[in-house]
């Protein structure tokens, strides 16, 4: 490790901004890391991305059914409505609509009782596990979204934007839409300082996710005051809002307030998995005693 | 085994409840869709909304009961990986019950539940002349519809002797299968309809017995006896199932530990 030598003896403290780039320097350690580790599941990824392309199909063919007898349905053309299909087949492990990534890591720690080490390193507990939920996403954007959308491009006529910047919309999207989801999945974890068992409320989660996300069906299409208030609803921004910028289907001021809707939402959910980490973390002083 | 598993659970009655309960929405969330669906139309590739209730709760129950018995053998690679097939061979019973038996869990019947919920809805629901041929055909359906899956369940699960990590590819044909026969043939294309008649026999599970008792066309035009030839087609994926399993065993080798 390089000691600046200066006169006067070793440095005392930090130099100013140093520790903000140690930490930045850790969390990327710590997202790279979970890219590698992911990938280095070859073979599960390959089957996983196979499983996509399945449903994909299977999916896109029920929607082209329903589209034939009603075009144009919710805004959205044929091409359109397929291509819906096979975004959101990319998006559901890289959102982790299902749950799952560092929520597993996390429940096995409440299992081993490894979490009360983990509450007094001297990382930030939420960054480290966000830092490594974002290398997990941005793994399985890749690998679990691009083989499904080109096998579904060979077969299928897609609506795939031309412009690249609609592409870097729609990254920043999918990115918010990750927050949102770990803003999420991070409260259902939090849980298990009070339950024993957090698997039933994750069940919930599971369906609630599914369904008002969009990944099912365009939350355009939920009949009467269900569709009033789904686009509401932070799950909206998993599945619908990025999709909806795929299919270019916002611009301008539409645009941005789609965006906003994800950033407000992953800010709110970020705040209050500090503040209930903050309570947990008291309780478990109480419990050690 | 299975009592001790099913007591097991049962000391978390309430994460059991909640467990169950959470199965049969998350298991109701895909005809919720083919029901939003039917809010925009009254038919889907020609077929009304009881029709495809028809379809659902038939390959719903047949998936469901084969993953109720043999839904375990999923976890095989990891017990592969794990070191813990080598007890299971040890022990004085065929490794294949002892598979299923381990963790088998209650919370699964929350999708044959709801499906048999679907289809007796269709049932009141559709317009059907029950001559005897199609009140036989409808037991007959679920039995074998029940077999095939089992024996998908257990036939891709042995791929996991081979490549540890196929677990997702079993569920591709398990759970992707049992979408597809959601839905009618007519709205899928016809060689991936050809494929399901004649690769995996998922066809003979509700579509070929369906065409006859909804008295229905078939879209690719087979013989009349392949609607009621789901026994032959069950009998024959048991057995390949069976072939595939001991092959499987044979080329097993324990990892040492």
């Amino acid at each position: 490790m390089p000691v600046s030598v200066k006169p006067g003896g070793p440095p005392r403290g930090r130099p100013p901004g140093t520790a903000h780039a140690g930490a930045a320097r850790v969390y990327l350690a710590v997202a790279a890391g979970s890219f590698r580790r992911y990938s280095t599941y070859r073979a599960a990824t390959l089957a996983g991305a196979f499983t996509n392309t399945v449903f994909g199909f299977i999916l896109a063919y029920s929607f082209l059914a329903l589209w034939r007898a009603r075009p144009g349905l919710g805004g959205y053309d044929t091409a359109q409505a397929v291509t819906y299909i096979w975004v959101s087949q990319a998006l559901l492990v890289t959102v982790a609509v299902w749950g799952g990534g560092f929520q597993d890591d996390v429940q096995e720690r409440f299992r081993t009782g490894d979490i009360a080490v983990d509450l007094y390193r001297p990382v930030d507990f939420q960054g480290w596990w966000l830092a490594g939920d974002l290398g997990r996403a941005g793994f399985h954007l890749v690998a679990r979204g691009a083989a499904p959308m080109i096998a579904g491009a060979l077969v299928f006529d897609l609506r795939v934007p031309h412009d690249p910047l609609v592409w870097a919309e729609f990254l920043l999207s999918v990115l918010l839409a990750v927050l949102v989801s770990f803003g999420l999945r991070y409260l259902v974890v939090l849980t298990g300082f009070w339950l024993h068992d957090s698997d039933g409320v994750r069940s919930v989660m599971l369906v609630v996710s599914m369904f008002f996300s969009g990944m099912l069906l365009p939350i355009g299409l939920f009949p009467g005051l269900l569709g009033e208030i789904a686009p509401l609803l932070p799950w909206a921004s998993l599945v619908q809002v990025p999709t909806d910028v795929f299919l270019e289907r916002e611009s301008g001021a539409g645009l941005l307030g789609a965006l906003g809707f994800q950033a407000a939402w992953a800010v709110v959910l970020l705040a209050l998995g500090r503040v209930v980490q903050l309570l947990a973390t008291r309780r478990v002083v109480v419990q050690g005693g | 085994m299975a009592g001790m598993w099913t007591r097991a659970v049962m000391s978390y009655r309430a994460s059991f409840v909640l467990m169950l309960a959470a199965n049969i929405m998350i298991t109701s969330l895909d005809f919720l869709v083919v029901v939003l669906m039917f809010q925009h139309t009254d038919q889907l590739g020609g077929w009304t909304l009881p029709e495809l209730g028809f379809l659902y709760g038939t390959s719903g129950i047949a998936l469901g009961m084969a993953n109720l018995f043999v839904g375990s053998t999923d976890a095989l690679g990891a017990r592969i990986r794990a070191g813990t097939l080598d007890t299971m061979l040890i022990r004085p019973a065929p490794a294949l019950a002892q598979l299923c038996a381990e963790r088998f869990s209650l919370r699964r019947l929350g999708r044959p539940v709801q499906a048999a919920a679907v289809l007796a809805w269709s049932l009141t629901a559709l317009d059907v002349a029950w001559t005897w041929d199609r009140v036989l055909l409808v037991p007959v359906l679920l039995l074998c519809g029940t077999v095939i899956f089992s024996a998908l369940f257990i036939g891709f699960a042995t791929l996991q002797f081979w490549w540890g990590e196929a677990k997702e590819i079993q569920n591709s044909f398990t759970y992707g299968g049992a979408t597809l026969l959601h839905y009618p043939p007519t709205i899928f294309a016809k060689e991936l309809v050809a494929g399901v008649v004649f690769g995996i026999p998922l066809a003979f599970v509700n579509w070929l017995p369906a065409l006859r008792i909804l008295d229905r066309p078939d879209p690719l035009g087979l013989p009349a006896a392949f609607q009621y030839a789901s026994p032959v087609a069950a009998a024959l994926c048991a057995y390949v199932a069976g072939l595939l399993w001991r092959a499987g065993l044979r080329a097993y080798r324990g990892t040492g530990s």
